[in-house]
């Protein structure tokens, strides 16, 4: 299931840690880069893979936020709504976002598109309001930024 | 204003993270002469120059390295922190952008004071763009022989490592941390042992933030005397202050430990917008007790200072607060993140911090009563000092200090019919020794 690229990377990661353990992160990681989220069978994938009880690859992932046990849209849009941010506007941001996507907090799109997540803070309260779409940040949002990226992103 | 203007941390000078700039400006020079200097003399011009960490608890650098066993048998490692997930922190992922081989070299330093064999760097799983930035650097300076099997040509050597979490305020907490690294669930340990004696694989290890490595080099190359006249003696040095919420101008400002927090906010930030006053300033992160605004006339912005006026320098993110705002509201926001992120090891934090979120819920929802302040306070009171990390106190702080200073935002709230409901009372979680 790790693909060629992955699996050679996996073998000079072997030799940074003393325990094959330690890879349970990096491996998960992986996985979620190629299928955008981690199902059961990956989890027992990764288990078999690492030499791991499947109980432990379970544990680890629903432990972290950011690895998704169910799959998610092509832009994967998390809005801030911590402290800084909630003085700045985060809230009514996401508020926004759900509206014109018609989806409450935590849901995906009919069409796959877009999953709408209300996370913690994300170290950029000195630009907030701000969301996370992937791995970019963007930053010193407001409804009009926001809607200029929706509209990109709906097209893309 | 201070006198002192030097940006030592992050200096105006384009593209410092590219490791030829970094040369070109003096970069690496102090690790070659740590190099020639014995590890202990390390430690100690790092112990004079007062250095205290910059990961919220201030403990002095220096002698948390002489924990350290000078011979053991096991590897030893150092971690460095780059977890910053504390609500109001924004500053680490400044040095990894502006000046990575700061830290990097640092660590290097760092690692040859200690006997360290593997530096491993645990950054958040969110700042992806940071971690590929600091693999960069990572990369370069391995190419160059900073980093590796024998640095400089000296025959110590050390593996310099980056591991990316996956979104878990909790493994920013040093013992929580290392399990993480191991591929585990981010649970907090029971201290004792100290991470200096069974850490990382039951090994030594030390950790410490990605700010306070990154002053090493400076300690080194200008000297322990020069390095601790700047700022608060007690914790010398300059700081990046974050700033965020009502000011005008947020972000990211190095200015020595001890400024005035209204120099901060009016001089630097630019004050608050449309004029307004202040209702309330978090001063490092929201783990801190909060400060009324009228208090904040003359606080400097150090550790000792701030303990003072009964708060924390924390991890120096300012959060500023206008006259309009609810803090009830910011307050219920700031415990909904703590019961979020407890990691449930311990009943007060697991349970308590889930109360406290529904009682401040109750608050905005109008159906709080005057009763519920006190209960609120009972249970803040109970998670406090009872928990095996520092979570538990961390939730519990900001509500103690809001219901004491903005008691008349709770009482007005309050629902004012005799008839409302009694709550229930929780049972104590604890029989607390000084009861
Ligand atoms: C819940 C919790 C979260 C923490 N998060 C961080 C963090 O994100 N970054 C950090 O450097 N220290 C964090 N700390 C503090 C670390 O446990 C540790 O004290 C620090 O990394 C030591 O580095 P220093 O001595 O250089 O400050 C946290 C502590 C607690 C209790
Ligand atoms: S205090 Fe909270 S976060 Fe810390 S170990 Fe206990 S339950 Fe986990
Ligand atoms: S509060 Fe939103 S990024 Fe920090």
């Amino acid at each position: 299931m790790l693909s060629k690229e992955n699996f050679e990377k996996l073998e000079r990661l072997k030799s940074q840690y003393p325990t094959t353990k330690s890879l349970s992160l990096p491996v998960l990681w992986m996985i979620q880069e190629q299928h955008g989220w981690i199902s059961p069978e990956s989890m027992q994938y990764v288990a078999d893979l690492l030499q791991l009880p499947v109980s432990h690859v379970y544990g680890v992932v629903t432990f972290y936020t950011m690895f998704n046990t169910k799959p998610v849209g092509k832009y994967h849009l998390q809005v801030c709504t911590n402290v800084s941010c909630l003085l700045r506007g985060g809230e009514e941001l996401l508020d926004h976002i759900c509206k014109r996507l018609h989806v409450k907090r935590g849901e995906i799109t009919l069409d796959q598109r877009f999953t709408v997540t209300e996370v913690e803070c994300l170290g950029s309260c000195g630009t907030a309001p701000m969301l996370q779409a992937n791995d970019e940040y963007y930053e010193n949002l407001s409804t009009e930024k926001v809607e200029r990226l929706l509209d990109e992103w709906s097209k893309g | 204003m201070s006198e002192f203007t030097e940006k030592l941390i992050l200096p105006d000078i384009p593209n410092l993270h590219q490791l030829d700039v970094y040369e070109r400006h003096g970069g690496y020079q102090a690790l070659r002469k740590a190099m020639g200097m014995k590890p202990e003399e390390i430690i100690e011009e790092v112990k004079k120059s007062n250095l205290r960490g910059r990961g919220g608890a201030c403990f002095p650098t220096g002698m948390k390295w002489s924990f350290m066993p000078k011979q053991s048998t096991k590897p030893k490692y150092l971690c460095a922190n780059g977890d910053e997930s504390e609500p109001g922190t924004f500053k680490d992922r400044q040095i990894f952008e502006c000046n990575p081989h700061l830290f990097i070299e640092g660590a290097i330093i760092a690692a040859y004071a200690m006997g360290v064999t593997t530096v491993y760097t645990y950054i958040r799983g969110e700042y992806a763009k940071w971690i590929a930035i600091l693999q960069k650097a990572v990369d370069d300076a391995y190419a160059r022989n900073y980093i590796g099997k024998n640095i400089l040509g000296t025959g110590f050597g050390t593996e310099f490592v980056i591991y990316r979490g996956a979104g878990a305020y909790i493994c920013g907490e040093e013992s929580a941390l290392m399990n993480s690294l191991q591929g585990e669930r981010g649970y907090p340990r029971v201290k004792p042992p100290f991470p200096a004696q069974v850490g990382l694989y039951g090994c030594p290890t030390t950790i410490n933030n990605i700010e306070t490595i990154a002053n090493v080099p400076i300690i080194l190359n200008r000297g322990a005397e020069w390095y601790w006249k700047i700022g608060a003696p007690k914790q010398p040095g300059t700081l990046l202050y974050g700033i965020s919420g009502h000011v005008n101008k947020p972000g990211v400002y190095e200015f020595p430990t001890g400024i005035l927090l209204t120099d901060l906010i009016y001089n630097y930030a630019g004050g608050v917008p449309g004029e307004k006053k202040i209702k309330a300033v978090i001063p490092g992160g929201s783990s801190t007790m909060w400060l009324r605004g009228e208090e904040i006339e003359g606080v400097k912005m150090d550790a000792d200072s701030l303990k003072a006026v009964g708060t924390a320098i924390g991890t120096g993110g300012v959060i500023v607060m206008d006259e309009d705002t609810d803090v009830l509201k910011v307050l219920a926001r700031i415990a909904h993140f703590y019961h979020h992120e407890s990691c449930g090891q311990c009943t007060p934090c697991r349970e308590g911090c889930g109360w406290m979120e529904k009682i401040l819920n109750r608050f905005l929802a109008g159906d709080g009563t005057m009763s519920d302040i006190d209960l609120l306070m009972d249970v803040a009171n109970n998670i406090e000092g009872n928990t095996i990390c520092a979570l538990g106190d961390a939730a519990a702080w900001p509500v103690q200090s809001v219901i004491r200073k903005f008691r008349e935002e709770f009482e007005a709230r309050a629902k004012k019919s005799p008839t409302a409901p009694k709550p229930v009372t929780p049972p104590h979680l604890v029989t607390t020794f000084d009861a």
